[in-house]
């Protein structure tokens, strides 16, 4: 166990420095932060001397060197253009974007289970039907456009709810959260929809082929045979049983979500990472999207480590194969 | 007794909700294109947060709507001589945390813009001619620079005013290189707090969250005419729908640049909109490098040659275009066919200045004199994001240039990608913008036409590498000359030559545009800046 151990922790350390020299050439082949920051009237000694404070006037070798020893000190870079560290700028933006992440799960949930079941319990219904063809929309309809009928119907025809931001915040333990506030929901439902129509969609396909399966278990039967009523038994033994595929699905779709919220959060003007993100790639802010890939890169990293430990751990086969191969 | 009150809560409550209502709108909430980098009013020398700086931090002079130099701090000034100017500044002014202004001030601003860490473009651009600075009495401020230096009151619009005494420089001295008593001037971070952002400005900050909201409130103790909004909160919202659908939802009071297309949808759900002439102008530059060694790269079916070296050929070009087109089917009417580089009435350029006439026939018979009878091939680069429409616009003038016999393909590309070619002078026809910033010609003429020359810092945006000597002459005698009048003359001579050798081509103007809900209305200004104090209820 101990030698698949530090092979997989060794395998990890390996994607993060492959990762780390590509994203940092990629960016530097992308532009000139330059030609991008200075004035447009900036002269020649100017657009020298910031090249000089921004340390772009370094040979690439040079300024890899200095990202990478920084980087193992714990410092990912200055953001060019707010001058503060560029992980405090992105770690402020985490609770909205956590914010946004978490309620587009509970959405996915409270919508895709109940449909989901419903559709296995009566496959061949109306209902049932007319949930799995809608579930394919969900699937199918791009995300901004959804974001913008949203808005189009509930904020400016209705104008129930506004049509982006994010809502006054109150502080928790330090961290900002908009959650606590009846406006801060208000300004989180739209968005948090949006996000949640895709997975909910998939939820629905996942619970209703889970529960088409259970139906047919023995166990079912028997607690039919029993005279349990219909209604313990799905809220009971088969929302039990189908409950294990969600939480997988939607464990891993968490990760993206909260990485790349991007189109959404673009769409509602929601100050969260992904729209920093694509701020950062238009104004050439080179600290803050390598921070940024580098962040997200060791999350799925860990996040993969730990599943394959877990795996290992389940599994004996998986530990031998790999003690032999 | 007890019900007594009660009935009078009863019947002042209507009247409460009645005085609460203007209260209520003494709010503006304004919906932001881009949003400001930096609360530091010298961290970043870019428009959004020179335009937010203008609310907090005042200049001794400042812009008007036509980017005329108007006093602010100062409330006149002259020159002694050619390299040495005196201010006369406003008494009884006070920073916004009670603190007094005086010359010392503007003393401290000028030796503290070059201090300032990791600047991703500094205003050192506006101080470095300054070599001597000296305040005979609180009230008066002479300033030497070290060549005579006709923009430095533009130079002075653009320079935000601390305060000495709150950041510790109570006795500050200029000198050239590294001022004296200067204290530890403040770090850019420092201004994100509201106690620190300290100013004379007429409105105070009251909170600023990166990404979220700045928010402003009115500076009650200001010494010029109090603006009409009690706070102010400004959101940025890069993306074009997400602005448009805050300001149909009622979000946002006003919003900057809402898109051409929707124009329409606007006005119909009852908002309204302003649009004004902007200083920027787009244009067509051509390769003119004249270097034995140099090969214009993307030019084919010349043996080599470079056709823009002839005149006639760029001639071809401006005749080619058809500009009221672009203007009409493109911009959708929303932006004025150009003949030069700035518009009238800006400073430097020349009422009714002729447009080129469109004449397919003319080219025609141009390229055949130039010895391209069947014409030639060339690739024009443009940006995708930059500019209203901007690839838009490429694609006619290529389809344009196509039908006189100059086969055109257009290369276009993202913002960040197209600055960097260009400048690596990767284009032989490339389409940009420029926008005036001071506000007056020899800022246009230095940075498109004058020859290239980065060591002097001459023609830095001239990568077309246009080179005529009688333009250059005449532009840097007319930057050396501090009378207005001869000055004006000099730059309206240097851009009519210009423009009559083909040096660039001048497309058309932008207008800028913004939206607002009904009951309200805003000036446009030719900066584009969307500024809070110019935002009036209509009928006021």
């Amino acid at each position: 166990m101990l030698v698949y151990l530090i092979r997989r922790i060794g395998q990890s350390l390996l994607v993060v420095a492959v990762m780390a020299t590509l994203v940092f050439l990629a960016m530097y082949a992308v532009g000139d932060p330059v030609d991008i920051l200075a004035s447009p009237d900036a002269d020649e000694f100017e657009r020298r001397a910031i090249a000089q404070r921004l340390g772009l006037d370094r040979p690439l070798w040079e300024q890899f060197g200095i990202f990478v020893w920084n980087a193992l000190h714990g410092d990912l870079g200055r953001s060019f253009v707010y001058n503060v560290p560029a992980v405090d700028v992105i770690l402020q933006r985490l609770p909205a974007t956590l914010e946004l992440a978490l309620a587009g799960l509970v959405f996915s949930i409270l919508i895709g289970i109940p449909l989901g079941v419903l559709a296995g319990l009566k496959p061949n219904s109306l209902i049932g039907r007319s949930v799995m063809s809608g579930s394919i929309l969900g699937f199918s309809l791009p995300n901004f456009w959804i974001g913008l009928m949203l808005i189009l119907l509930f904020a400016v025809e209705l104008r129930w709810l506004p049509a982006g931001g994010r809502g006054p915040t109150t502080s928790v333990l330090g961290l900002h959260f908009a959650l606590f506030t009846w406006d801060g929901l208000k300004h989180l439902l739209l968005p948090a929809l949006t996000l949640a129509l895709y997975k909910s969609a998939l939820v629905i396909r996942i619970a209703q082929a889970g529960t088409r399966e259970v139906m047919l278990q023995d166990y079912i039967r028997f607690a039919r045979a029993k005279g349990l009523s219909s209604r313990r038994i799905v809220l009971v033994h088969v929302l039990k049983n189908i409950l294990i595929p969600v939480v997988t699905v939607l464990g891993l779709e968490l990760g993206s979500m909260i990485a790349f919220a991007v189109v959404t959060e673009t769409v509602f003007a929601y100050p969260g990472m992904g729209k920093l993100l694509i701020d950062s790639i238009n104004r050439l802010d080179r600290p803050i999207i390598v921070a940024y890939l580098m962040l997200t890169v060791v999350i799925f990293v860990i996040i993969n480590l730990i599943v394959d430990l877990l795996y290992a751990a389940i599994d004996p086969r998986v530990r031998l194969s790999e003690a032999k191969g | 007794m007890k019900q007594g009150i009660r009935r009078l809560a009863l019947v002042a409550m209507p009247f409460a909700a009645l005085a609460a209502a203007p209260a209520a709108a003494q709010e503006l909430r304004i919906g932001l294109a881009s949003e400001p980098t930096s609360m530091d009013p010298h961290f970043h020398n870019l428009g959004p947060n020179n335009a937010l700086r203008k609310h907090i931090f005042e200049g001794l002079v400042t812009q008007d709507a036509e980017q005329k130099i108007r006093p602010e701090l100062a409330s006149s000034w002259r020159t002694l001589d050619d390299t040495t100017w005196e201010f006369k500044l406003r008494p009884n002014v006070k920073f916004s945390n009670g603190m007094d202004f005086t010359a010392r001030d503007a003393i401290y601003t000028v030796c503290r813009v070059p201090t300032v860490e990791n600047s991703p473009s500094s205003f050192t651009v506006a101080t470095r001619g300054i070599v001597g600075m000296e305040a005979p009495d609180p009230h008066t401020l002479i300033i030497k620079t070290a060549s005579p230096q006709p923009l430095l009151p533009n130079s002075m619009a653009t320079l935000g005013i601390l305060s000495a005494q709150a950041n510790g420089a109570e006795n500050v001295r200029f000198r050239a290189g590294g001022c004296e008593g200067l204290g530890t001037p403040p770090k850019s971070v420092e201004f994100n707090e509201p106690a620190k952002a300290i100013g004379t400005g007429p409105y105070k900050l009251a909170n600023y969250t990166r990404g979220t909201h700045i928010v402003l409130e009115r500076n009650e103790t200001y010494w010029g005419q109090k603006p009409h909004w009690q706070k102010v909160t400004f959101r940025p919202m890069s993306s074009q729908g997400a602005r448009v659908a805050g300001l149909l939802a009622g979000d946002v009071d006003l919003i900057e640049n809402p898109p051409i297309q929707d124009f329409e949808r606007i006005k119909g759900a009852g908002f309204e909109i302003a649009e004004g002439l902007s200083n920027r102008i787009i244009y067509i530059h051509l390769d003119q490098f004249n270097d034995p060694n140099w090969k214009t790269p993307g030019v084919k079916g010349t043996d080599g040659k470079n056709p823009f070296l002839d005149k006639r050929v760029r001639q071809a070009v401006s005749k080619a275009i058809n500009r009221q087109a672009i203007v009409e089917r493109i911009m959708g009417g929303h932006a004025v066919p150009a003949g030069e580089l700035l518009p009238y009435p800006l400073f430097g350029a020349t009422k009714d200045f002729p447009v080129e006439k469109y004449d397919p026939e003319g080219a025609k018979k141009l390229l055949a004199e130039a010895g391209y009878p069947n014409g030639f091939e060339v690739t024009l680069g443009t940006p995708n994001d930059r500019y209203i429409n901007d690839e838009k616009i490429a694609q006619a003038v290529a389809q344009m240039l196509t039908r006189v016999g100059i086969k055109t393909n257009v290369d276009a590309m993202t913002a960040s990608t197209f600055f960097t070619r260009r400048n690596k002078f990767e284009f032989s026809m490339y389409l940009a913008g420029w926008g005036a910033d001071t506000g007056e010609m020899s800022n246009s003429m230095n940075a498109l036409v004058v020859t290239l020359q980065p060591d002097k810092g001459l023609g830095g945006t001239n990568r077309g590498r246009y080179s005529n000597k009688q333009v250059d002459e005449l532009v840097l005698k007319a930057m050396a000359t501090v009378n207005d009048e001869a000055r004006e003359k000099l730059l309206q001579e240097a851009s009519k030559l210009a423009m009559s050798d083909y040096g660039i081509i001048p497309l058309h103007f932008e207008v800028t545009p913004w939206a607002f809900k009904k009951g309200l209305s805003y000036k446009p200004r030719v900066d584009q800046y969307t500024l809070a104090t110019e935002v009036a209820p209509s009928g006021s």
